[in-house]
């Protein structure tokens, strides 16, 4: 066995013995598609290949990327501003999104016309159309985290639309949020949302859409019945290989030129008590927050549950509802229509929305006063988040007032080193020796025998005995019973 | 057994077979080295963005201002604070750091760090004594900072100066404490 190794192709037959890769390669590339390879089919493998660089480039973000409410904006800032190819892998990042957005449209939208849907693939259908929601969903909690006007408002607009549902909308809202209002949890859970938890549903999702797609076979042009049988196969590999490959150049230019050509853009940091602000979703959100517009009061339970109830049912149950063995479009006018209808509507709600806004002239240049301010702060600078001492938790302004002989003491404090073992101001940290209740513990003549002859246990831990003279000692020990109580 | 990768065309010898390029062969060739090239391309602008914070230049040298150089007539010590400000990757932190303004051997003006070479406590001037005490361990240190006794390894530390338009300026750094030597830690 090892002897083969030598052999021209003796490592090839060593590894396929142990892992069985010619057999892996063999269920992987010479898949039959009847009809053989198409441009038609390369939407399912753009999708991969689009997920594949938004794991690539988000994993990229999180170097960088600190998820809390204090850091998030500075970090994205940071990366987008300070580090070598930053913004162009968050734009690679930024754009993809969308990407997946369009080509998830387009996958569905061949699946739905080619009839690749029947024929016992109703599973396949319902796992596709559980990707589609992770796919909105990993959008719509990305979209937060840079913590810009831009993310925050969008984000308080979407989840404040979740509340409008009756019954449960409050409660589901501030489980989404964390709380009432949005602020530090919310971000946490949508950090955790997008990086953790939907990311493992979608892999673990396109693997059972994947095998229950091999396991169905691929379904072919859309033809009479009767032609079916008659449809010559070529296997996957090179023919539909090639096309989905070239389809996957094209989208890693595409998205190359996006991210270079047109940079992606961070805004001001969000200021919640902005009331003048006006949100405005991504454009795939769009023609949903149109079609809110539309309904009110007694109405809006119809707008936002009936209607998309009865929309999402009609999509995950159309294999059930559409159980002829028929494919071809022309055989099958009425979902047929109701698709076109449905996306036209949807499409003409995006357009809508943009329209409206182009109208209101108040609108429209509070819109283009935000856009022009968001232009401005990406160009800025990059400006590192200052921390100091009087940006700690316990600055000065908190500290209580003194009398000009606690004051003197503050100044021996400093000046005899004691803050060297105590910290400042007796407070401790970072392993040093805190001062606390000497005011309460200790009469002045106690602290005052204590500095000038420390308890063995003191100089042990290296307390030196005080040479200060008697006024200063008083000074000293005033302000340690005014400030460490 | 047909090899279903790349099966030998008809006609053909396997031996002859094996020397020729498939149809097969001839993609994953393309497929391939395309996607080497593009993989290449790709992890460039990866490689820079994990590999930023190892060729940032750590941020330059700053200087910051003690004060005016005709403030220090006489022969001092002035204590003196500089806030000194650190970038550490998206932050900055400031914070006050005490130096004496001193007058070296040649009465030139000389900035000393004030944190002790011994165990790094701050070291203040005694007036009374003439020196430089610090209240930790007792080490001594004369009117400009070298050592005079005590378990200092070292004298006072001087630090960077320049004058510039008229100002004292100051390079803060940190030194290795316990050794007899200098060496900058930050």
């Amino acid at each position: 066995m090892s002897s083969d190794v030598g052999r021209p192709g003796g490592l090839a037959r060593w590894l396929d013995q142990r892992v069985g890769w010619r057999g892996l390669m063999h269920e992987a590339l010479d898949e039959p598609i009847p009809g053989g390879s198409r441009w038609a089919y390369v939407f399912g493998s753009g999708l991969l290949f689009v997920f594949v660089n938004q794991i690539v480039t988000g994993i990229c973000l999180a170097l960088y990327y600190v998820p809390s409410v204090d850091h998030a904006h500075t970090t994205v800032a940071y990366i987008q501003k300070e580090v070598w190819g930053g913004r162009f892998l968050r734009g690679l990042h930024s754009y993809g999104s969308s990407l997946m957005i369009v080509l998830l449209l387009l996958h569905l939208a061949q699946t739905f016309l080619y009839g690749a849907y029947k024929n016992r693939r109703e599973l396949l259908w319902l796992v596709g159309c559980f990707l589609f929601l992770l796919v909105f969903g990993m959008s719509f909690t990305g979209y937060l985290l840079p913590w810009d006007r831009r993310a925050y408002f969008a984000t308080a607009v979407g989840t404040n639309i979740v509340s409008e549902i009756p019954l449960v909308g409050n409660f589901v809202k501030t489980v989404l949020r964390g709380g009432p209002e949005m602020g530090t949890l919310t971000l946490s859970r949508f950090y955790v949302l997008h990086v953790f938890a939907i990311p493992a549903l979608i892999i673990g999702a396109v693997a059972m859409h994947v095998f229950l797609f091999r396991r169905a076979g691929a379904a072919g042009p859309p033809v009479r019945e009767e032609k079916g049988s008659e449809l010559a196969t070529e296997v996957f590999y090179p023919g539909q290989v090639f096309k989905d490959f070239v389809f996957g150049i094209l989208l890693i230019i595409a998205l190359g030129a996006l991210a270079l050509l047109w940079p992606v853009r961070l805004g001001p940091v969000a200021n919640p008590a902005d009331s003048t602000y006006v949100p405005r979703p991504e454009w795939y959100y769009l023609p949903a927050f149109q079609w809110l517009k539309y309904w009110h009061k007694g109405g809006l339970i119809i707008g936002i549950v009936v209607i998309p109830l009865l929309l999402f049912g009609a999509l995950f149950g159309l294999p059930f509802l559409d159980r002829s063995p028929r494919r071809r479009p022309s055989e099958r006018p009425v979902s047929v229509a109701g698709f076109f209808l449905v996306f036209a509507a949807v499409v003409f709600l995006g357009f809508q929305s943009g329209l409206e806004d182009r109208r209101d002239s108040a609108v429209r240049s509070k819109l283009q006063a935000q856009e022009k301010s968001e232009e401005e702060y990406s160009k800025a600078p990059f400006q590192p988040q200052e921390e100091g001492p009087m940006a700690g938790p316990v600055s000065a302004s908190i500290a209580p007032a003194l009398s000009p002989e606690q004051s003197k003491g503050a100044l021996l404090f400093e000046s005899e080193g004691c803050s060297a073992c105590h910290g400042a101001g007796g407070r401790g940290g970072n392993g040093l020796v805190k001062l606390s209740g000497l005011g309460k513990r200790f009469t002045d003549s106690q602290l005052t025998g204590l500095l000038r002859k420390p308890l063995p246990k003191m100089v042990e831990g290296g307390m030196q005995p005080s040479e200060l003279k008697a006024p200063d000692l008083a000074a000293l020990v005033a302000y340690l019973r005014a400030t460490m109580n | 057994m047909s090899d279903t990768l790349g099966g030998p065309p008809v006609g053909k010898t396997s031996a002859e077979a094996r020397l020729l390029p498939t149809r097969r062969s001839f993609f994953a060739v393309l497929i391939g080295s395309i996607s080497g090239v593009v993989g290449i391309l790709m992890a460039v602008p990866v490689l820079r963005y994990l590999l930023y914070p190892v060729f940032r230049a750590t941020g330059g040298v700053a200087w910051y201002s003690v004060g005016r150089a005709d403030e220090f007539a006489g022969q001092g010590p002035f204590r003196k604070e500089v806030e000194v400000r650190r970038v550490d990757g998206w932050r900055a932190l400031t914070s006050k750091r005490a130096v004496w303004v001193v007058r070296d051997g040649r009465n030139q003006l000389a900035v000393v760090s004030d944190v002790c070479p011994h165990l790094g406590c701050g070291v203040p001037w005694r007036e009374d004594e003439g020196i430089f005490h610090c209240p930790c361990h007792h080490a001594k240190f004369g009117r400009n900072g070298a050592l005079i006794g005590g378990p200092s390894p070292r004298s006072l530390d001087t630090l960077p100066v320049k004058v510039e338009n008229g100002m004292l300026l100051v390079r803060y750094e940190v030194f290795r404490n316990l050794v007899s030597y200098k060496e900058v830690i930050g």
